[in-house]
């Protein structure tokens, strides 16, 4: 493999991490707090559809990003409604808010564009462009070699568009606000003992939602991202499982900032050689391209297990929280 | 707080969650134009109207039946086997295997087999996460999920690498021969004197659903380890008090819930496709929660939530082909039945012990 390939390779593995990034950081504020968050996925789906049917409306991006994000906090909302007012099991409303979005985009989608399910291909002003970041090279095909660091910078630092840089900031934001602020040290108290957090005064449940709301605005630029970065336009099912590797890659990451950063990339650099290569024949055995797909569940499972290290979920997780009285 | 009577949980708390989903789907359809009345009527005939309509109607509640059980006998130790979806599919390949290389002399020994195969592996790929939540303490939850997509690849490389016969482009298996062809439910009905449509896909499996719905029940009520289950689902402490060990209920609930997902297979592989596809589950490992949660956790009320999520699949394609309604609201259905039914009970159900408790004070 050359140089060139290489760097592709580099190239599509952040422009693909970058909608797990925002998941996988969306999961951990509400997991932190408490709240078991396997509708990842639907709030990606949802915020995918509605950015994209904004932007196309519109003709504005900036709109669809808005619009993705409320439809994924409007998701989040519901989620916050069943499993903190209404005390329910917090695995089956997130089952639940993934059939909704499943449903909802398709028949919306359907009826609003005629397109089978599938919105407009989003064109100018109503999708993102790659951003040249200064002292790099736009990338062309007509492009001469480069120097190894021009090339590196070029290729691979820059032409993103500006949401893969807001998720990689993302990443010392939300290290910075878990463990260097006052509401950082709550969330995490939240998830851990909110009894204690109730006794001191804090409002188990204005957390909770506050982390919700957070959870929903990140997986809506995820979603966002998809639609209208990612691809030019939403697809049926375009998440496909990606706020499920999220999810994974959280558990990989052990919950903390970081680390969700390394797992992701890993398990976009995973997704970018299954895209690329079918499958790799390593000289005495060949990989399938299905094994390269199925790695970061294997690995989770792997990871959950035990065998390597050790994944402690926040204590409090799962659980409604009742006052004692 | 008064607590509901039983008939009001059992039967009021559900009817409501379905009729509160019912008018909000109402609603959708009505906001894209569309007639909710007309589309209920296209329903109801499409998939009630004839015993054409029934046979498929019943086809999928079948697979609903082994799904739903399946959610429900994890449920009972309270345990969430999310995994049925990845369960099923093994379940197939199971089913696959057994009508492809051994050469069955009769139908009835290849679903002897069939059976045997698709319980088998189903209740293996449960097994495993089962496993690590036991020993390992890995969240039984993720690792079901995480399960299914594992399935799903695997499935893929099978069926791309080993079993598409050659020359063939689609990933799927050979067609089994014809001799393990199920007997249609219509042939059955026929021989008691009652007519039936054949012309689709409803098959003896339906018997071996209602069947393991019977020995679900009598597993649970009436023997040992279904006692041994329930209260060891009802608290965890008092069980282990009581000497019950929580590794073998674990793996026990985990293995018959694997087991009854991957017997949908018989139906959908061996009964209506004849061979094995990609995806052959098509969601039903996920309907199962649905109907689970629906039926209330019982075999019964599940054998019902099946035959009522068998209507909404069929007449949700019925929908596709009549209206300009996708069948896609017909999951948008299925998501509010377990919202309102799975996380958000205590919507529907305080208000109604208000009202019980003003009646009796009254």
């Amino acid at each position: 493999m050359d140089l060139i390939s290489f760097l592709q390779i580099l190239d599509s593995t952040i422009r693909l991490a970058t909608p797990l990034l925002f998941a996988c950081l969306a999961g951990l504020y509400s997991e932190r707090s408490g709240v078991f968050d396997i509708g990842l996925e639907g709030k990606m789906l949802v915020a995918a559809f509605a950015a994209a049917a904004a932007a196309y409306a519109t003709g504005n991006v900036w709109v669809g990003v808005l619009a993705g994000i409320g439809a994924s906090v409007l998701f989040a909302a519901i989620h916050g409604l069943a499993s903190i007012t209404f005390r329910g099991n917090q695995l089956i409303s997130g089952v639940a808010i993934n059939f909704l979005a499943s449903g909802l985009t398709v028949v919306l989608g359907t009826s609003w564009f005629h397109l089978g399910g599938q919105s407009p291909a989003l064109t100018g002003g109503a999708r993102f462009d790659d951003i040249v970041l200064p002292f790099a090279t736009k990338i062309t095909t007509a492009t001469p070699p480069l120097g190894l660091v021009q090339e590196v910078y070029s290729r691979v630092i820059s032409g993103h568009s500006i949401l893969v840089y807001v998720s990689f900031l993302m990443v010392p934001l939300t290290w910075w606000v878990l463990y260097r602020t006052r509401f950082g040290l709550r969330l995490r108290a939240v998830g851990e003992n909110p009894a204690a957090v109730d006794t001191a005064g804090v409002s188990v449940t204005g957390l909770r939602y506050a982390a919700l709301a957070i959870t929903g605005a990140l997986c809506g630029l995820a979603g966002a991202y998809m639609s209208t970065a990612l691809s030019a336009g939403f697809l049926r099912e375009m998440t496909a499982g990606r706020g499920y590797i999220a999810l994974a890659a959280l558990i990989f990451a052990k919950w903390r900032p970081w680390y969700a950063l390394m797992a992701c990339l890993l398990f976009g650099l995973l997704d970018a050689i299954a895209i690329r290569f079918q499958n790799i024949n390593l000289g005495i055995v060949v990989v399938p391209v299905q094994f390269t797909q199925a790695l970061p569940y294997i690995l989770t499972v792997i990871i959950l297990a035990g065998f390597v290290g050790k994944a402690i979920p926040p204590r409090a997780g799962g659980q409604p929280y009742v006052k004692e009285r | 707080m008064d607590k509901l009577p039983r008939w009001a949980d059992v039967v009021l708390v559900p009817l409501i969650c379905l009729i509160i989903a019912f008018l909000i789907c109402g609603v959708l359809i009505w906001s894209i134009g569309q007639d909710p009345a007309q589309a209920l009527r296209i329903m109801v005939t499409g998939s009630l109207g004839s015993t054409y309509a029934w046979g498929y109607t019943l086809y999928y509640a079948t697979n609903f039946m082994f799904t739903g059980l399946a959610v429900s006998i994890a449920f009972q130790a309270s345990l969430f086997n999310i995994g049925g979806e990845g369960q099923a599919t093994l379940g197939g390949l199971g089913v696959a295997l057994s009508c492809l290389l051994i050469p069955w002399p009769h139908w009835s020994l290849a679903l002897l087999g069939s059976i045997a195969a698709a319980a088998l592996f189903g209740a293996a790929w449960a097994f495993i996460p089962a496993y690590l939540q036991a020993k390992r303490g890995s969240h039984i939850v993720i690792t079901t999920m995480m399960f299914n997509f594992i399935a799903y690849a695997l499935m893929n490389y099978v069926l791309v690498n080993l079993l598409r016969p050659l020359g063939s482009m689609d990933p799927a298996s050979a067609r089994f021969p014809a001799v393990v062809n199920l007997p249609k439910l219509g042939e059955i009905l026929g021989l008691v004197g009652i007519p039936f449509s054949t012309r689709n896909p409803a098959n003896i499996s339906l018997l071996i659903a209602l069947a393991c719905a019977v020995g679900v029940w009598a597993l649970l009520w009436h023997t040992r380890l279904g006692y041994a289950m329930r209260a060891f689902g009802k608290s965890e402490k008092a069980a282990i008090y009581a000497g019950i060990s929580p590794v073998r209920i674990t793996l026990y609930a985990l293995a018959l819930s694997g087991g009854l997902s991957g017997m949908m297979a018989i139906n959908a592989v061996q009964g209506e496709a004849h061979r094995l596809l990609l995806n052959s589950v098509e969601g039903a490992g996920f309907i199962g929660i649905a109907v689970a949660l629906m039926g209330r956790n019982h075999p019964f009320g599940i054998v019902l939530a099946s035959i009522l999520f068998g209507f909404l699949y069929e007449g949700g394609s019925q929908l596709a082909l009549g209206t300009s309604i996708p069948r896609e609201v017909i999951t948008v259905l299925q998501a509010l039945v377990i919202l309102f039914t799975g996380a958000l009970p205590y919507m529907v159900q305080k208000p109604l012990e208000r009202l019980f408790a003003y009646r009796r004070a009254a």
